[in-house]
């Protein structure tokens, strides 16, 4: 049964602003047909970048369609700065909330505007969550998507990252890496934390500390990710700041691993265990 | 407002005459079926009665009815009593599109230590029958194989299969909840050795289901407890529930050829209209090897849930594989074994009929469905223009 609110069925049973805008000053597009849901946003900007038109499209369940109708609603007579402050929760708050499973709907909503308003200004997002690694590949959700709504709204299950952007929804292969991004954001925001209090200064790794994190890292975070491709990666010695490494699997004779190993592998140990590192490949 | 319910592989109706038959074993007829008094075994007389008709409907014998408290229960009783008997066996062979049922308990055996093989389906849902014969192996100790599937209504050969399964010398066990009461059994003349059917499929109560198990199967019983059901199943019996089925088969088995009749009519008009009205559309799943009552429709550009909303507020009752509807996100494991493409499964819809449909819903049903995918593709940004 559905537990939708009032708002909820009435955005739905009769949307707003459903349509296209003729040459739209905006365009945010998001979402696919495989994934289940997708959502076209189109925005009319006066010279005073004050919105005075929006408009959508929508493919998706019940709450797809009202979040983007509500978002429509919303946005209408913003400035474009006053819009870009909507956050996906303020989306849900205008419908008096979305089941907890439907909570990715309004970050759809979110994400559509953010779309729109950097395509009105002719940038690229700073740090596009659709760029990354994909994780879930039932949702094609990436690594940076994932870690961003863990660090948005605090999630520290595998059920709630599910909730907000699908991922894991699906077959479920990839719930151990979404775990792995889950520990990896809170752990980082707890050493942030521990720095900001001048508790832990940031201090030059131990050999022995350096090795041990190097292994975990590779062990928990890298594996898994090559994995998911038939690949899988062995750590042969640290020496030092450099870290030689085997491919397994498919990676060994995989001609795109020399890229993996520079921006898969060099990347994570720089990012978990120290900016000094430098990967090798030792071939067999 | 009218509700017509076209969900019948969910759940059905009970029939008002089971209704009555159960009524005074919730009141008067109290005692228990295991007393020695002649109160409690005027009850066990009735149990008799009702297994009698169980077994009628299947074509079985009464002592081979073991009655359970739903398909779910039959299920695990049925693998994992088999699996219990032959330790040295830890092989099981299965399908790709079970009922969770047995789709989730193998999964879970396969994490416990068992080795399980789950087959494929083609298009069409379908099994390759040389893959299943390669499958089954000397330590098989079950194959289990749904008769009909609850999403699509695809029949599988299920007599051919059990012949394999023979020749192998592994046991067969078959979920038919969808197909009991749809499609003729007579397990006298079967190669399956246990068989799961559940009570509110056809027409009795929920939470009532049983389990065949053919004479001479070696089956550890899956609750202990009691003497109850031949020391096959403890806990005191539900009696109500368990007279309800019985009955609910006897008139399973007296309307047993109105399914091939107007069933089946009202089905085949329901599915050539819409197909009729509404374009791209695909129904899923074999039109030839397929229940008299089901039709799985995909529409294409269009979401599952937003469609059951909308039907919902017109009073008709259906399903979808969307993994919008599914409380997990993940789309039907069924289409998707099939190889229907994502997009088909996000907009698929599942309308299960019962002898207590009308034509008139039928054509009510026919009526409304295409203007409601009508206006979701009018909001979809996908679709011809």
């Amino acid at each position: 049964m559905w537990d939708y609110t009032e708002k909820v069925k009435d955005h739905f049973f009769h949307p707003r602003n459903v349509g296209d805008i003729e040459n739209p000053d905006a365009v945010g597009e998001v979402g696919s047909l495989a994934c289940g849901d997708a959502l076209k946003l189109m925005l009319k900007v006066d010279k005073s970048k004050r919105i005075v038109d929006a408009k959508f499209k929508t493919f998706g369940c019940g709450s797809a369609i009202a979040s983007a109708s509500a978002l429509t609603e919303m946005v209408r007579g913003k400035t474009l700065d006053e819009a870009a402050m909507i956050t996906d929760n303020d989306i849900a708050d205008y419908l008096d909330g979305l089941p907890e499973q439907k909570m990715h709907c309004s970050v759809m909503g979110r994400e559509a505007l953010e779309a729109a308003i950097a395509n009105y200004k002719g940038v690229k997002i700073e740090k596009p969550v659709d760029e990354g690694i994909i994780v879930c590949k039932c949702f094609g959700v990436t690594d940076n998507k994932i870690a961003h709504e863990v660090r948005e709204h605090k999630l520290t299950t595998i059920e709630q990252v599910t909730n907000f952007c699908k991922a894991g929804g699906g077959c479920r292969s990839c719930h151990p890496q979404i775990q792995a991004i889950i520990d990896e954001v809170w752990q980082k925001e707890k050493e942030k934390a521990l720095v900001g209090k001048g508790a832990m200064p940031v201090k030059k790794l131990t050999n022995i500390q350096k090795i041990m994190m190097t292994q975990e890292t590779v062990e928990r975070v890298i594996r898994p990710i090559l994995q998911a491709d038939g690949g899988d990666i062995e750590l042969i010695d640290v020496d030092g700041d450099r870290v030689m490494v085997s491919f397994r699997g498919s990676c060994a004779a995989c001609s795109g691993s020399k890229v993996t190993l520079k921006s898969t592998v060099e990347a994570k140990l720089r990012e978990l265990v120290a900016d000094s590192l430098i990967v090798e490949e030792i071939t067999a | 407002m009218k509700v017509v319910y076209a969900d019948n592989n969910a759940s059905t109706r009970v029939a008002p005459e089971v209704t009555e038959t159960m009524m005074p074993y919730f009141g008067e007829y109290y005692g228990n079926p295991s007393s020695m008094h002649s109160f409690g075994g005027q009850v066990a007389k009735k149990i008799d009665v009702a297994r009698q008709q169980v077994a009628d409907i299947l074509g079985a014998d009464p002592s081979e009815i073991v009655f359970t408290s739903c398909g779910t229960e039959s299920d695990n009783a049925a693998i994992l009593g088999v699996l219990r008997a032959h330790p040295h066996k830890r092989h099981i062979v299965t399908s790709r599109v079970e009922h969770p049922a047995v789709y989730n308990l193998c999964k879970y055996l396969a994490q416990n230590g068992y080795h399980v093989t789950e087959l494929g389906v083609d298009s069409q849902g379908m099994l390759n029958l040389n893959e299943l014969s390669d499958a089954v192996r000397e330590d098989t100790a079950i194959v289990s194989i749904m008769y009909a599937n609850n999403e699509t209504g695809v029949i599988f050969p299920i007599e051919e299969i059990g012949v394999i399964v023979k020749q192998k010398g592994s046991l067969l066990h078959t979920d038919a909840v969808q197909a009991v009461g749809k499609l003729p059994l007579n397990l006298a003349m079967s190669t399956i050795d246990l068989l799961t059917l559940s009570g509110h499929k056809l027409h009795a109560p929920k939470g009532i289901g049983a389990l065949f198990i053919r004479k001479g199967t070696t089956c550890t019983p899956f609750i202990i407890g009691g003497h109850q059901e031949k020391n096959r199943r403890g806990g005191t019996e539900n009696v109500p529930a368990i007279i309800g089925l019985g009955k609910a088969c006897e008139l399973a088995k007296k309307y047993l050829p109105d399914e091939h009749t107007f069933v089946k009519q009202a089905r085949d008009k329901l599915e050539s209209e819409i197909m009729k009205r509404a374009p791209d559309a695909r129904v899923n799943g074999s039109q030839i090897n397929r229940l008299p009552n089901t039709t799985n429709i995909s529409f294409e550009f269009v979401e599952g849930e937003a469609i059951l909303l909308l039907m919902n507020e017109k009073g008709i009752c259906a399903s979808s594989g969307s993994a919008c509807t599914s409380g997990s996100l993940e789309p039907s494991h069924v289409l998707r074994a099939m190889g229907v493409p994502f997009t088909a499964v996000h907009g698929s819809i599942r309308l299960s009929l019962s002898r207590y449909n009308t034509m008139e819903e039928v054509d009510y049903i026919i009526e409304q469905i295409p203007p409601i995918i009508k206006r979701l593709r009018e909001i979809s940004p996908y679709g011809r223009k």
